[in-house]
């Protein structure tokens, strides 16, 4: 039985107290209701708990959080999984800018577009692997920095018919990890010292692996999404700032 | 010819057998260096007296030794640096004089100098006295929190600048629902760093730097200078990175020479020696500087002082008018100034004459030759004379009809962005460029023997230094000075250099008057 | 009026905006719900609305909004008006007693037109343009009367600023008793100029008003390059410039309004060098040209005239704005919520593109003295087609 919130005219600060209380008391599943606005929905919450958000939440849903899977039935505002250690963000619309930055681990799904500076920096480490996968278009600066997970954008479901799928500097600073996008995108959209590379079998059972849990979130159909080719785009170098300085 | 020289060469022609009483020199009585050899690492091979060309090594055959004259030693470092086992190491001359804070040692020597040869001082290179250097005297903003600054690693820091005059305003058509503009723009030079090579003549320096400055400014995306000395043949290829130069004796100055480059700068002076023409000795006229420039081999290359058809501004106009003729518009006129007092109004009349650029060159710039008298104290600071002119064109509403450009003593990429900030499009380097490529600033640039075979023709000695070498070295001293321009914009929390352009706001002084904040329009740091 | 308090978290301010395409009046009391969602913007340190439609009586004349922290200030402007100017009619501008709002300054308004016998020499040098005289006397009143700052001077609009939060300045001006075709709101987080009235949003000139979020690292340049045509900055905010670039691009210069957002946001060499003709040469005119206006650090800011509301980001998107529509209404916000708190179920929502401006603009002839800058498609509203809600998705593309 879940346990329901109505957030209507709540302070973000009670409504994550209310959060918080509930599943210090063992609560399993959530329902918050009415939501506007509000920030720092589930951050630092460290549980395994299912958040079911109706509204639209505000700054940084799920940041820091460890544990929680939160389903948006909406769009979500800027920050969603900011420095998100583990569990999973799934949004029925678009998600705004700066979404999983510093990622740590953990799953964002997308259903439609994002904004730009996604997946900023997103680290991994042995078998922690952040991933980010997004159904729409994304802005500049897609995976700046990245230094290790993965990030999949799709371009399928947008609202934006006249943009390119990604915009530019994607990956500037890229250092590990890897992007990839279905149906290839022009090289001016790259940031230095990038390469596109065409996917192999690894990757493709990976794709098919992350993309299946991502299908099922939406109920898209999987053959559609893997009808069209992928490519991958990853860091030439992992020293890519190496020859910078005069000493 | 000097005195002393006469006096000998009668005593000589009259009377050869009579003793001469040998005539005391002065001026070579206290060494300005040491020449320090290590016994235990020199192994006498003698490369040092082929590379100092001005005959400090020697050996002695009898006792088999080498041997040193400091007072030859100017201090060019090129022995020591050549030396193959380091046994050479260049100092000071420990022989001191009292201290006197007036009459220090350079004051004395000077005037033994003087009382030597009854001759003008000449000295190489920019001012040596101590004024306020104002760039270091100027700080930095950079942003914090309430505005972040920007990372130049993962988006572009534009660097490019345009330089040339800009209308007020720009009308565009709408045409099948897109703009198209009608304003007339241009001609325009684009620079991809706002940073240009200064006008060096060639005579001055060496073929060689002027073939690395040219390539080098076609890889930045930048101009080099030819400077007064004219345009040698095989560097007609780099016209489109080339700004030629008029100087008051019209070395090489033909139409062919006017159309080479993208701009014609006319020099009226120059910051090392406001209000004289220039000089090169005639040691330094060679076969080659002799067929570019147009002048007897060994005699000396004057230009006057003035330009004998400009006595007057509406005379500027006159031929800034005329080159813009010869061209058919298609050039760039610039007009460089020196840097004097009454520069704010000599710069407006400037751009009401119709220049398209006007270049301010201050009281640190350097030369090849200059007596040392203006080299130290005539002109004023560029600092202080940009701050000034860039007001003066804001208050009467000119600023956008000519580009300012500034040099003189820029040392490195901090003192370029603080020039942007008082207001400059874009700066001319001479001195850094020559140091790139192993200049250690001993100046003696007029002797024509640069070891270095940068400030000098003589066929052995510039083979000392390659053209691809020059080019290399000018190449990534400007490519790392435009990587610093952008971290230091980015810090800044800006990601265009339009946005620097004058903003002083981004300025801060330390230890300045009040006058010389008023001046420069900074406020002090604090406030 | 300086009220010194130290900033204590940082966040970033909130703005709001409005427009009925048909010039149907809607209540104050819209925009206050929309710009109270977004409390967590600001810190009670300012917050302004500006309002449009508001004096249909006076519909004709400049309306000067006077902020004074004296009487002899008044006095002061007031002698200026009656030489400058022809007065049909002044008033305080009402306000309530609001608990939180200390020692506010006092606001007159007061219903202009320009008056040419005697002092057109002086002050308008042989224009006769009715708007070039009324910003030739605001900067004259701003720069010489001290203690007195004309706040809005357009016609048939106004703005009403001050130190609080904006429930806090709505109660205080009255906004709920305005209705208007177009509101903007803003909820300052200064840390520069804390706590004086005249640096709250939205800062104006004529009809121009403009509420911003971010700060402009290119003020001293952009400052410098207006005062060559006579606009000086004496309200101590960043922001200040935008109207008055606003101002002489648009209006005194005459460059359609895609091409002045351009010049405020413009794009990178590296896109304009991929660019084909025509759009390369105007792109890199505009740049060479009106390099000094480029506004240069982090921006979101939302700005009007009698005819229109602009939405426009700094040109790598660094501050939030989101846009809607549903029916004649078309909404801009710093967050999507601040919308959805008065609009709960918009047609299309979308985050407009870094650099690319949001127009919206009035259909013809709907208002009187209406202004329109729009010179490619008419009414555009730079909107994509929205495909949410998603619950029955086909996959397109």
């Amino acid at each position: 039985m879940a346990f329901e919130i109505d957030a209507k005219d709540l302070h973000y600060r009670e409504l994550n107290k209310l959060i918080r209380r509930a599943v210090a008391q063992g609560e399993k599943e959530l329902v918050i209701r009415n939501v506007n606005g509000q920030r720092y929905l589930a951050a630092g919450v460290s549980a395994e708990v299912k958040i079911d958000v109706y509204g639209t939440p505000g700054l940084d849903l799920g940041a820091f959080m460890r544990g929680p899977e939160i389903r948006v039935h909406g769009n979500t505002q800027d920050g969603a999984g900011n420095t998100m250690d583990d569990g999973k963000i799934i949004v029925e619309g678009m998600a705004g800018d700066v979404v999983g930055y510093a990622m740590r681990g953990g799953k964002i799904h997308v259903a439609s577009d994002v904004g730009y500076r996604v997946g900023i920096h997103m680290k991994a480490y042995m078998d922690k692997v952040p991933v980010i996968i997004i159904g729409g278009k994304a802005g500049d600066f897609l995976g700046e920095y990245m230094a290790g997970g993965i990030i999949i954008l799709l371009g399928i479901n947008s609202r934006y018919p006249e943009r390119p799928i990604a915009g530019i500097f994607l990956g500037t600073g890229m250092h590990g990890g890897v992007i990839y996008i279905r149906g290839g995108i022009p090289e001016s959209q790259l940031g230095r010292a990038l390469q596109i590379e065409p996917i192999d079998e690894e990757d493709r059972h990976q794709l098919e692996h992350y993309l299946e849990e991502y299908c099922r979130d939406f109920g898209y159909d999987l053959k559609e999404v893997l009808a069209e080719d992928f490519v991958k785009v990853r860091p030439t170098t992992h020293r890519p700032y190496g020859k910078l300085y005069a000493y | 010819m000097s005195p002393e020289k006469e006096n000998s060469a009668k005593a000589a022609s009259k009377s050869p057998k009579k003793t001469r009483r040998k005539k005391l020199q002065f001026s070579k009585l206290y060494p300005d260096f040491l020449i320090d050899r290590d016994p235990e690492k020199c192994i006498n091979c003698k490369l040092c007296i082929r590379e100092c060309t001005y005959g400090a090594h020697g050996w002695d055959k009898k006792r088999e030794t080498m041997t040193e004259d400091h007072s030859k030693c100017v201090g060019c470092h090129r022995c020591e640096a050549t030396c193959p086992t380091g046994a050479l190491t260049i100092r000071k001359h420990p022989s001191a004089f009292r201290e006197h804070d007036t009459w220090k040692p350079w004051f004395i020597k000077n005037v033994y100098k003087q009382a030597d040869t009854g001759g003008v001082l000449l000295a190489a290179t920019g001012c040596a006295v101590p004024f306020r250097n104002y760039w270091d005297h100027l700080v930095l903003d950079a942003c914090q929190v309430t505005n972040p600054p920007i990372d130049p690693l993962r988006e572009p820091m534009e660097l490019r600048t345009y330089l040339g005059p800009k209308p007020d305003q720009i009308e565009v058509d709408l045409e099948d629902g897109k703009f198209q503009l009608r304003t007339k723009i241009g001609p325009w030079i684009k620079l991809e760093v706002p940073i240009m090579f200064a006008a060096m003549s060639y005579g001055a320096i060496s073929l060689h730097v002027h073939q690395g400055l040219a390539r080098a400014a076609k890889e930045l995306g930048t101009l080099y200078n030819t400077g007064e000395g004219g345009l040698h043949a095989s560097l007609y290829q780099y016209g489109s990175n080339t700004i030629v130069q008029c100087a008051s004796g019209r070395f090489g100055l033909h139409v062919d020479y006017l159309n080479a480059g993208v701009a014609i700068e006319i020099k009226i002076g120059q910051g090392a020696k406001p209000g004289i023409g220039g000089h090169l000795p005639g040691e330094k006229v060679t076969e080659e500087i002799s067929k570019t420039r147009m002048i007897p081999v060994g005699s000396d290359a004057i230009s006057p002082a003035p330009h004998h058809d400009i006595y007057s501004i509406e005379d500027l106009r006159g031929l800034i008018y005329a080159l813009k003729e010869a061209t058919e518009y298609k050039k760039l006129v610039f007009v460089k100034i020196a840097a004097v007092h009454n520069a704010p109004a000599i710069a407006s009349g400037i751009v009401r004459a119709g220049a398209d650029v006007v270049v301010l060159d201050g009281l640190r710039g350097g030369t090849g030759a200059a007596p040392t008298m203006f080299r130290d104290y005539v002109g004023i600071p560029i600092e202080l004379a940009l701050a000034a002119v860039d007001e003066r064109l804001r208050q009467e509403g000119i600023r956008n009809q000519a580009s300012l450009v500034v040099s003189g003593g820029i040392r490195c990429s901090a003192d370029v962005v603080k020039a942007i900030a008082l207001g400059a499009d874009a700066v001319y380097i001479g001195t850094p460029a020559l140091i790139a490529c192993g200049c250690t600033m001993c100046g003696r640039c007029f002797t024509g023997k640069c070891p270095w075979g940068i400030a000098t023709n003589n066929p052995e000695l510039i083979k000392r230094l390659d053209p691809e070498t020059a080019f290399e070295k000018i190449y990534n001293l400007v490519h790392g000075w435009a990587h610093e321009i952008q971290e230091m914009l980015g810090a800044m929390g800006l990601n265009s250099i339009e946005s620097l352009r004058g903003n002083r706001d981004k300025l801060r002084a330390v230890g300045l008057n009040e006058v010389e904040l008023r001046i420069l329009g900074v406020k002090h740091a604090g406030e | 009026m300086d009220i010194f308090i130290p900033s204590k978290e940082i966040s970033g301010c909130g703005l709001s905006g409005i427009i009925n395409r048909k010039g149907e009046l809607v209540s104050g009391q819209l925009i206050i719900e929309s710009i109270c969602c977004q409390m967590e913007r600001g810190n009670g340190l300012g917050a302004g609305y500006a309002a449009y439609g508001i004096y249909p009586e006076f519909a004709e004349y400049y309306c000067l909004h006077v902020m004074a922290d004296s009487k002899h200030a008044l006095k002061e402007v007031e002698e200026i008006l009656a030489h400058k100017c022809y007065l049909v009619h002044q008033e305080r501008i009402p306000t309530r007693p609001t608990p939180g709002i200390l020692s506010p300054p006092r606001f007159r308004r007061y219903f202009v037109k320009p008056r040419y016998e005697g002092d057109l020499r002086e002050i308008c040098e042989g224009t006769v343009d009715e708007d070039d005289y009324m910003v030739e006397l605001v900067m004259r009143i701003n720069k010489n009367v001290s203690g007195a700052y004309v706040i809005s001077s357009g016609r048939n609009m106004g703005a009403f600023k001050g130190v609080g939060f904006p429930d806090q300045i709505a109660n205080f001006f009255r906004i709920e008793e305005y209705s208007a075709y177009i509101w903007t709101a803003h909820n300052r987080f200064p840390t520069n100029t804390p706590g004086w009235w005249g640096g709250a949003h939205p800062f104006t000139i004529l009809d121009w008003s403009i509420v911003h979020n971010g700060e402009i690292s290119s003020y001293g340049t952009n400052r410098r390059y207006l005062e060559m045509f006579g606009y000086h900055c004496t309200l101590l905010t960043d922001t200040e410039v935008v109207a008055y670039l606003l101002d002489l691009l648009i209006r005194r210069h005459g460059l359609p309004i895609e091409l002045a957002c351009m010049a405020l946001a413009p794009p990178f060499w590296q896109e304009i060098d991929r660019m084909e003709e025509p759009d390369r040469s105007v792109c890199t005119a505009i740049r060479a040209v009106y390099g000094a206006a480029m506004l240069n650090g982090p921006f979101a800011i939302l700005f009007a005239y009698n005819g229109g509301l602009v939405g426009l980001n700094d040109r790598v998107k660094l501050r939030p704005l989101v846009a809607a529509r549903k029916g004649d209404f078309a909404y801009m916000a710093s967050e999507e919520a601040a919308i959805r708190a008065i609009c709960p179920d918009p047609e299309e929502v979308w985050c407009p593109k870094a650099g690319e401006p949001v127009i919206v603009e009035l259909e013809p002839d709907t208002i009187p003295n209406q202004r329109s800058y729009l010179r490619g498609e008419p009414f555009k509203i730079s909107a994509p087609v929205c495909r949410f809600p998603i619950a029955e998705e086909e996959e397109e593309e």
